[in-house]
């Protein structure tokens, strides 16, 4: 098997972007999840308030979800794009 | 260079990784008891003795992985496994590797379940015998991964494999040693954690025992199921890994080993956190004993979704079709796929079960807003899914796409 410069490249590309993603989803997963468990707290000790509390999680969640995105962007360019 | 000497050495580091990494978490679990059982005896200086007695009781168990890592690192030491073929080399990490991970979860989840036990005794030092039953079963439990780890660590051991090729069976030796290995530490880890507060519960409630051991073994049975799915894989690699082959399939070999041993870490302590959170709600509010099993059960299912994208990926990678010319971008394309899904589960596992074990809490605090709290949970775990998703779809386009 011939092994080019090119072929090098684009083995590192697809073995960084599997990396990126993998570990880029991890912080987005626990962080998220401790979002919503603090939520169900929440709501367990204040029912009424539930529409603020979803809505609340839900914004946060979404600011958690960026890095989780950005792992996604960074990995599809890497395998599409580089 | 004689295949001799690559099989001593790869029996050498298999040794030391073995060892190494097993010795990690029964220390931990150990440390763990012995420091709540000085706390317990602070609290009550008459019971130092029956706190002590408990106290090696269940340090003895949480002993019993690091024992197996012990005995395999012997036998990878003084074993001769030199006239066994080239693979005999990466058979021998690949045992190093499951039963010194596999060894981690079970030797601290031990240690939960019997720092719960004693802290439990203190507060109610008249039902101190019963209780040394239930951390007995939440622990025996907890020590399944271990075991399974054991299980594929004999087999890599002892499997023959005189006259095969080194490649690509030896990665898929050592794909069977990271699956079970990663995948053992989530399901002993969480498993422990459910057995520690089923002990919690029932120094609070002690009518409640029967109640709180089902709840606490159905709940550790769902935990299991993580490091089931790795033993099924490390097993499908041993007895159906391919004996030839090009760089493709070694690297989707050990890419499936990758992909299920770490993605069952999350979602096996996930499940086990909820479990142990379901059993702390029921013994501060009995009335919800019933619907908790309901709501642990979907908030685990939810939280298993992580391993099964895991899971199916390993298949894939195990079962696909690598006839085509062997490239370097498409082995490194079909390794990453492991990658990415493996670490890309953990996360979303382990947060969907914080998740659902703040729900079952929430349940236990307001018992009649079971349909209010199992929206929020699972609008939480859908939202925390969705980096597991971009791992699949990640996985997928460098499976099939590039």
């Amino acid at each position: 098997m011939d092994i080019s410069g090119a072929d090098l490249i684009r083995a590192a590309c697809f073995l960084g972007a599997g990396i990126a993603m993998g570990l880029g989803a991890i912080g987005p997963g626990v962080g998220e999840g401790f979002v919503g468990g603090k939520a169900c707290e929440a709501i367990g000790r204040n029912p009424d308030e539930a529409g603020l509390l979803t809505r609340t999680m839900l914004v946060a969640q979404a600011v958690s979800e960026s890095t989780g995105i950005y792992s996604l962007v960074v990995a599809l360019l890497l395998i599409f794009v580089v | 260079m004689d295949a001799e000497f690559i099989v001593k050495a790869g029996q050498y580091i298999g040794a030391g990784l073995c060892m190494g990494f097993g010795a990690i978490g029964a220390a931990v679990g150990e440390g763990l008891t012995g420091g709540w059982a000085n706390r317990s005896i602070s609290r009550r200086l008459e019971m130092a003795s029956p706190f002590t007695r408990t106290m090696l009781v269940g340090q003895a168990v949480a002993e019993t992985s690091a024992i197996f890592a012990l005995m395999v690192a012997v036998l990878l030491l003084f074993t001769d496994l030199s006239g066994n073929g080239i693979c005999a080399s990466a058979a021998a990490i690949g045992a190093g590797l499951a039963m010194g991970l596999g060894a981690f979860g079970s030797g601290i989840g031990a240690g939960y379940s019997s720092l719960e036990a004693i802290w439990g005794a203190s507060r109610q030092p008249l039902v101190g015998g019963q209780m040394t039953t239930t951390m007995l079963v939440g622990q025996a439990v907890c020590q399944t991964p271990a075991i399974f780890a054991l299980v594929i660590s004999f087999l890599l051991i002892f499997g023959n494999y005189s006259g095969i090729p080194a490649w690509p069976y030896s990665a898929a030796l050592i794909g069977a040693g990271f699956a079970m290995g990663f995948g053992a530490i989530g399901s002993g880890w969480g498993g422990g954690q459910a057995g520690g507060a089923a002990c919690e519960g029932f120094a609070r409630q002690p009518r409640l025992k029967g109640a709180l051991t089902t709840l606490m073994l159905v709940g550790q049975a769902v935990a299991q199921t993580p490091a089931i799915f790795a033993l099924l894989i490390a097993l499908m690699l041993i007895a159906m890994g391919p004996k030839e082959g090009n760089l493709l399939v070694s690297c989707a070999m050990l890419g499936a080993g990758i992909s299920i041993g770490l993605g069952a870490i999350g979602s096996g302590m996930g499940n086990g956190i909820t479990s142990e959170s379901a059993c702390k709600a029921v013994s501060r509010e009995s009335s919800v004993t019933r619907p908790m099993m309901t709501f642990m059960l979907v908030g685990q299912a939810v939280g298993q979704t992580p391993v099964i994208f895991s899971l199916m990926i390993s298949l894939m990678l195990i079962f696909g079709n690598y006839a085509g010319p062997p490239t370097l971008p498409g082995a490194m394309a079909l390794l990453a796929a492991g990658i990415s899904m493996g670490f890309g589960a953990i996360g979303p596992g382990y947060g969907n079960g914080i998740t659902a074990a703040k729900a079952c809490e929430a349940l236990g605090m307001q018992p009649d807003k079971t349909g209010l709290i199992m929206r929020t949970m699972l609008i939480a775990q859908a939202v925390a899914q969705s980096t597991a998703i971009y791992a699949l779809v990640i996985a997928f386009v460098l499976m099939f796409v590039v």
